[in-house]
């Protein structure tokens, strides 16, 4: 694991990574980078379907609450409309749609990303505790297939990192 | 970046003369059917009003929040604004028409005792007043915005004035429009009355004046002087915001029926009644499908939005159900059994919309066509890198 002391040196070094044919690596920042994810080959696209389908769920489970409470359960008459009114339903079941919607953008997010994740090998470092003020990490894998122990290292000094760690696991 | 200069010359004099050819056609219609002459005219009217109005906000709304996507637009919206002195001028036949559109100019009219009480509002010199004053009150915001952004591509710094200016020039506008359209569109039928009414141009004509900008942003922008300016994260915000405003017109066009429907008053339900009767229903499915919902399913797709040339697509749409939309909205008054088209529909559109692109184009044309000297323009692309 190598440790940065700016954002572009980090984004560099992801970068020359790529090129160098690493794939499974993984980048630790207290800000935001844009482009890191791209450099990283991090392009998910399972997190909006699954919003749809949250969402759609959402919509119809709440235009059949209200159906079932108007016209089944209790089909009151008022005012001479249509038990089945469906411009008074809709903004019910918009709202259960958005609900429903933030529940799996929330929930989905948490299980893609494997969240909560009480342990991970890169805390056994004790440099790492910088990620979350001003330090830029990246780490390579050992699974991945290019890795080796010896020529990984030798390849993350010509990065020029300002300190290099081995994660124990 | 002369090519483009003959290309756009070329385009703007011929969109001229089509929109000159156009009104002179359709003056002749008048002659015959003066009538429906000035309710094609008050449609067209209130389009073209409405591109130019929409600038007008969305170039404030992005003073205001200078978001990265406004600054590859804002010359569009600067260039729609400086076309309101047209506007003004295409205005004046519209009162020469105040006796053929609006009802509550007719002598029987005023003997129903609701419409009675209703004169102290509703009469031609305080109705030509009111105008006066929002077209006072639209100019000075348009002129002021372009000069001093005018100002500021010489060297001066007016962003933070700029950017103070835009909060009360937004109230100002939505205050007016509101007053606006209670006066030109809402008094077609005097009876009828909503609240909502106001905010649905409001937010009508930001919408068409985004599509706008996404039309000629994405016509310009494979060209110099704008090629390699406009990038997928600028096409992406300007997709997100179409969306946001596609659902906010949804949202308030429902909004207005669900209250006129559970209320179900005599004085309110009528207004509805005529615009579902015949096949004027059929209008209002278009509207409800094209102008909200296959818009909206179609941008919530990321991919539609990240590229312009699909973007550019679904704002075209949008564009033309404006047209629809305010065609649903006036021409009801007038025909309540069912819609009738008319060949002068269309060539007063064409002519109002001739003469405004010529003149929106003469005034892109004189200043670059990105902002110059915006320090919050540097920020936002050193950080898109």
């Amino acid at each position: 694991m190598a440790e940065f002391e700016s954002p572009d040196d980090l984004l560099k070094a992801v970068r020359n990574a790529r090129e160098a044919g690493y794939h499974k690596m993984d980048a630790f920042t207290p800000l935001p980078i844009e482009g890191l994810a791209e450099a990283l080959e991090f392009h998910r696209i399972e997190l909006p379907p699954i919003v749809l389908v949250g969402g759609m769920i959402g919509g119809v489970l709440g235009y059949a609450l209200q159906y079932y409470i108007s016209v089944i359960a209790y089909p009151v008459n008022v005012g001479g409309r249509p038990l089945n009114s469906w411009p008074a339903f809709i903004p019910v079941t918009f709202e259960v749609t958005i609900l429903f919607a933030a529940f799996s953008a929330v929930l989905g997010m948490l299980a893609l990303n494997g969240l909560p994740q009480p342990y991970h090998p890169v805390f056994n470092v004790p440099e790492f505790a910088l990620a979350t003020r001003d330090r830029f990490f990246l780490c390579i894998e050992a699974t991945d297939p290019q890795f080796d122990t010896v020529e990984t290292r030798g390849f993350i000094e010509s990065l020029h990192p300002r300190h290099i760690s081995e994660v124990p696991h | 970046m002369n090519l483009l200069d003959t290309k756009l010359d070329r385009f703007q004099r011929q969109a001229f003369l089509a929109g000159t050819l156009a009104l002179l056609i359709s003056l002749v219609g008048a002659l015959f059917n003066r009538e429906h002459f000035f309710q094609s005219y008050l449609v067209a009217y209130l389009f073209w009003v409405g591109l130019a109005l929409g600038s007008l906000a969305v170039l404030m709304l992005h003073h205001l929040v200078a978001g990265s996507w406004g600054f590859v637009i804002q010359r569009f919206l600067e260039a729609a604004s400086r076309t309101l002195p047209l506007m003004i001028l295409l205005f004046l036949p519209l009162l020469l028409g105040l006796h053929e559109l609006y009802p509550w100019t007719h002598q029987e009219e005023l003997q129903n005792p609701v419409l009675q009480h209703k004169t102290a509002y509703l009469n031609v010199p305080f109705f030509i007043a009111r105008a006066f004053i929002y077209f006072f009150a639209w100019l000075t915001f348009a002129h002021f915005f372009n000069r001093w952004s005018w100002r500021q591509d010489q060297g001066e710094f007016l962003t933070k004035r700029m950017q103070l200016m835009a909060g009360p020039g937004l109230v100002a506008y939505v205050l007016t429009m509101t007053f606006a359209s209670v006066d030109w569109v809402m008094s077609l039928e005097p009876h009828w009355y909503s609240t909502i009414f106001g905010l649905k141009f409001v937010v009508g004509q930001a919408l068409a004046a985004l599509a706008f900008s996404v039309l000629v942003v994405a016509l310009l922008s494979k060209r110099q002087p704008l090629a390699g300016s406009v990038s997928a994260q600028h096409s992406h915000d300007l997709g997100n915001l179409l969306l946001a405003f596609v659902m906010l017109w949804a949202y308030i066009a429902f909004s207005q029926y669900l209250i006129i429907w559970s209320g179900n008053l005599p004085e309110e339900v009528p207004w509805y009644l005529r615009r579902t009767a015949g096949q004027w229903t059929l209008v209002a499915v278009v509207l409800i499908l094209f102008h909200f919902a296959s818009p909206f399913l179609l941008l919530l797709a990321r991919l539609t939005k990240r590229r312009l040339g699909t973007l550019m697509k679904v704002a075209v749409l949008v564009l033309l159900m404006r047209l629809v939309d305010l065609f649903w909205l006036v021409m009801p008054a007038f025909y309540p059994q069912g819609p009738v088209l008319h060949w002068m529909d269309f060539t007063v559109w064409i002519g109002m919309g001739g003469i405004w692109v010529a003149i929106f184009l003469k005034g892109l044309k004189a200043r670059p066509v990105l902002p110059l000297n915006d320090p919050r323009m540097e920020l936002q692309t050193a950080h898109a890198g």
